[in-house]
């Protein structure tokens, strides 16, 4: 009786303590609550759902048997296997899946409220993100520690392995090019923060040589100078916008931006490591870290009200910031921090090489993801402590708020969220920026939300304009290692898909299979940048549900191997917790990329879109925001493209679903277990 | 293991090098008499392991 005190006993409390936050949060009706209710609330969940539901699957589900050697002792070579300790792996393992997506995601989807978002958040992370983190971790681990496409490849054979690795390559293509827009958005004529990204150039280049030659290995030293330069280069930048000379140089238009980014990921991408991607990844690395703890600081001693409502009447899915209902288009906007399935890649790749014993996989793989969720919680508190009419000013798009304050206040006051032009002019000039209106993709909004939450620990309002942009060049910087690495990364996927055709492009060192590949990568996410750029309702309305769908779908395909090994251990009574999940996975992205394609409403679908502007062009029309017949062309173009790859995309989740039954019956007839595990080593 | 030790070995292998010392000791008990990389081509060694593979191999972090 005193142990189950003792043991259920603070959970019991946690559980009054997250009901009561919710409650808070729930019935504020109209009145503002504190962001820390939200904060309490995550944190309440996440640890209930740590004691109880990750050790069900750690227990119960999987069979974590600690005394059974893993890939790290049995492989151990002092490099890639190597036994780690659980903390340190921890740090490891939420550092690289943690990245922009939790950040970006949850922003937008606050035009409908916080509360959608917010429940969705900590219900998507318990029951689906966290158990297909720790369901992929547990899979590669006992299979030493191979990646997401060989393990589908030996579970449920080599075709399903091919769909899979195609749609993941698709699903990397997506990413880029709508990070890249993200960049794209947030620098796009604001000459401080575009010449302070720029400035990391010349100084990743600068740490690189002295990483490599000068003082070896030397990642503390490195680290501080990048540090103390990138500070420079935020101080220097406001000098460097106001000068007449370089101010102008600096001030990039969007499709100018689009341009210098595509030839940087292409140059990037084939540069060596340590010269500029290994300097960048431990800025951005250490930096992300840091802002991440800073955040979390910030929002609990400063407790900002939340002035979003918890509802808004854009639930509808008439908001400006993206087309569509709430259900589907919420789960797929909130991909990364409720679920996403790059982390499937992430489980699958160094992390499992690195488990000391098999007991530790709870911690780091739900453990890490639920940290990411609260990183994605904190964001949804950030922007919804803005005040709502700054909110909008900032996502709606140019064709709907215009470029002026006045016609932007005058457009979001009459959505039912007053606000007057002064303010407008006035926020950006505390952010040191010409104009915030329609500065939409997220990032922009959170730095400002960022700048607000620092300015309150550290600076007051002189150092708001600092704060914004070291926020924009945090995220800008991580987005950029993204597009290096991620290209770097589609080419060596695209070379194994190409060479299943072509044998030669398998040599990973040959010069020109590389370069065709990285070639190819690169044109194919810069044809969705330039896309999105030129896209006159600014182009996340478009790519983001893209991106959302291919992220959650191949959150889907490895759930959908967590069902198949469950099935092949005989273990299929609990392999509801994978199904469910996978389920609703299915359900929310087949819904949602089937609105996409056939929905009738031309800001939903994409067809019906490409009809109305066909059907204009053929009557030689141009309908506004084209200005041009050819703009006419392009935008029909492109709206096909789109459709295109949303029938792909549902087509690799249907194929898997079909290896998945497949494997599934095959392992019920058989009377073994039939899992492709390595023979177990006791410790 | 102490904080401080935690939070350096978890931020170097944040950027992919794990400990140094584990792997000369690691060296010296099974492979004794094979030459151990020193530091500086150990931290090359994991480098390239870290940003010149695949996807399953090098960083791939996106969201």
């Amino acid at each position: 009786m005193t142990t189950t005190l003792k043991d259920h006993g603070p959970f019991a409390l946690l559980g009054l303590i997250g009901a009561g936050a919710l409650g808070v949060i729930a019935t504020a009706n109209g009145e503002q609550v504190s962001a820390l209710w939200m904060v309490l609330a995550a944190v309440s969940v996440h640890l209930i759902a740590y004691r109880y539901y990750s050790r069900f699957l750690a227990g119960r589900v999987f069979g974590l048997d600690g005394g059974r050697q893993t890939p790290a002792h049995l492989k151990n070579d002092g490099l890639d296997y190597v036994p780690t300790n659980r903390y340190v792996l921890f740090g490891h393992h939420f550092a690289a899946i943690a990245g922009a997506g939790p950040l970006v995601g949850p922003v937008l989807a606050a035009q409908m409220g916080y509360l959608p978002g917010m429940l969705w958040i900590l219900a998507g992370v318990v029951l689906a993100g966290a158990v297909q983190d720790f369901i992929i971790l547990f899979i590669s681990m006992r299979r030493d520690g191979r990646s997401l496409g060989e393990l589908i490849r030996m579970e449920m054979g080599n075709a399903a392995g091919t769909v899979a690795l195609f749609g993941a390559f698709m699903i990397m293509v997506i990413i880029l090019a709508v990070l890249a827009l993200i960049v794209v958005r947030a620098l796009a004529e604001s000459p401080w923060g575009l010449f302070t990204v720029a400035a990391t150039v010349p100084l990743a280049l600068f740490m690189g040589v002295y990483g490599r030659y000068l003082r070896p290995g030397k990642i503390a030293e490195v680290s501080i100078i990048g540090l103390i330069g990138l500070v420079l280069a935020i101080v220097y930048g406001q000098a460097i916008a106001e000068s007449a000379v370089w101010g102008p140089m600096f001030t990039l238009t969007p499709i100018q931006l689009c341009w210098v980014l595509i030839g940087y990921g292409a140059v990037a991408s084939v540069m060596p490591v340590w010269l500029l991607l290994a300097p960048r990844d431990y800025l951005s690395t250490f930096l992300k870290i840091g802002a991440v703890l800073a955040l979390a600081i910030g929002l609990i001693i400063l407790a900002p009200p939340l002035k979003m409502p918890a509802l808004t009447k854009f639930a509808d899915g008439s908001g400006p910031v993206w087309s569509g209902t709430l259900f589907p288009f919420l789960f797929i906007t909130i991909a990364c921090g409720a679920v996403s399935g790059f982390h499937a890649l992430i489980s699958s790749g160094t992390t499992p090489k690195l488990i000391d014993t098999e007991t530790d996989a709870r911690f780091i793989g739900y453990g890490a993801m639920l940290m990411e969720s609260f990183v994605a919680i904190m964001a949804l508190a950030g922007a919804s402590i803005l005040d709502p009419g700054i909110y909008f000013t900032m996502n709606a798009p140019a064709a709907v708020v215009g470029t002026t304050a006045e016609s932007a206040a005058a457009a979001v006051t009459a959505m039912g969220f007053p606000i007057d032009a002064a303010t407008i002019t006035r926020t950006a000039g505390e952010m040191g920026e010409k104009t915030i209106i329609s500065r939409t993709g997220g990032a922009p909004t959170l730095a400002v939300a960022m700048a607000e939450i620092f300015s309150g620990l550290f600076g007051g309002l002189a150092m708001k304009a600092f704060w914004y942009h070291f926020a924009i060049l945090f995220e800008a910087l991580f987005i950029l290692t993204a597009v290096d690495a991620g290209t770097r990364a589609g080419r060596f996927m695209l070379q194994d898909l190409l060479s299943l055709a072509v044998p030669s492009f398998k040599d990973s060192t040959a010069l020109w299979p590389g370069f065709v590949a990285t070639g190819l990568c690169v044109s194919a996410w810069g044809f969705f940048l330039y896309q999105g750029v030129t896209d006159p309702l600014g182009g996340i309305n478009t790519l983001w549900p893209l991106f959302g769908i291919s992220n959650q779908m191949l959150a889907a395909v490895a759930l959908m191997l967590g069902v198949a090994v469950l099935f092949k251990m005989k273990k299929q009574r609990f392999a509801w917790v994978a199904i469910v999940p996978a389920a609703w996975l299915v359900l929310c992205t087949v819904t949602a990329g089937g609105l996409k394609l056939f929905s009738a409403d031309p800001k939903v679908g994409f067809l019906s879109h490409a009809t109305k502007f066909g059907d204009a062009l053929a009557r030689g029309e141009v309908l506004a925001p084209a200005k041009s017949l050819s703009d006419m062309e392009r935008i029909v173009f492109n709206d096909h493209v789109d459709a295109a790859l949303c029938v792909l995309f549902l087509s690799v989740v249907l194929a898997m679903i079909f290896f998945t039954v497949r494997t599934c019956m095959a392992a019920l007839r058989d009377g073994k277990v039939t899992t492709a595990e390595t023979l177990a080593v006791p410790a | 293991m102490r904080l401080w030790t935690v939070l350096r070995d978890s931020a170097r292998l944040m950027v992919g090098v794990p400990r140094y010392d584990v792997y000369v000791a690691h060296m010296a008990e099974r492979h004794p008499g094979e030459v151990v990389m020193s530091y500086p081509e150990f931290f090359r060694n994991r480098q390239d392991a870290r940003y010149g593979g695949g996807a399953s191999k090098g960083i791939s972090r996106c969201c």
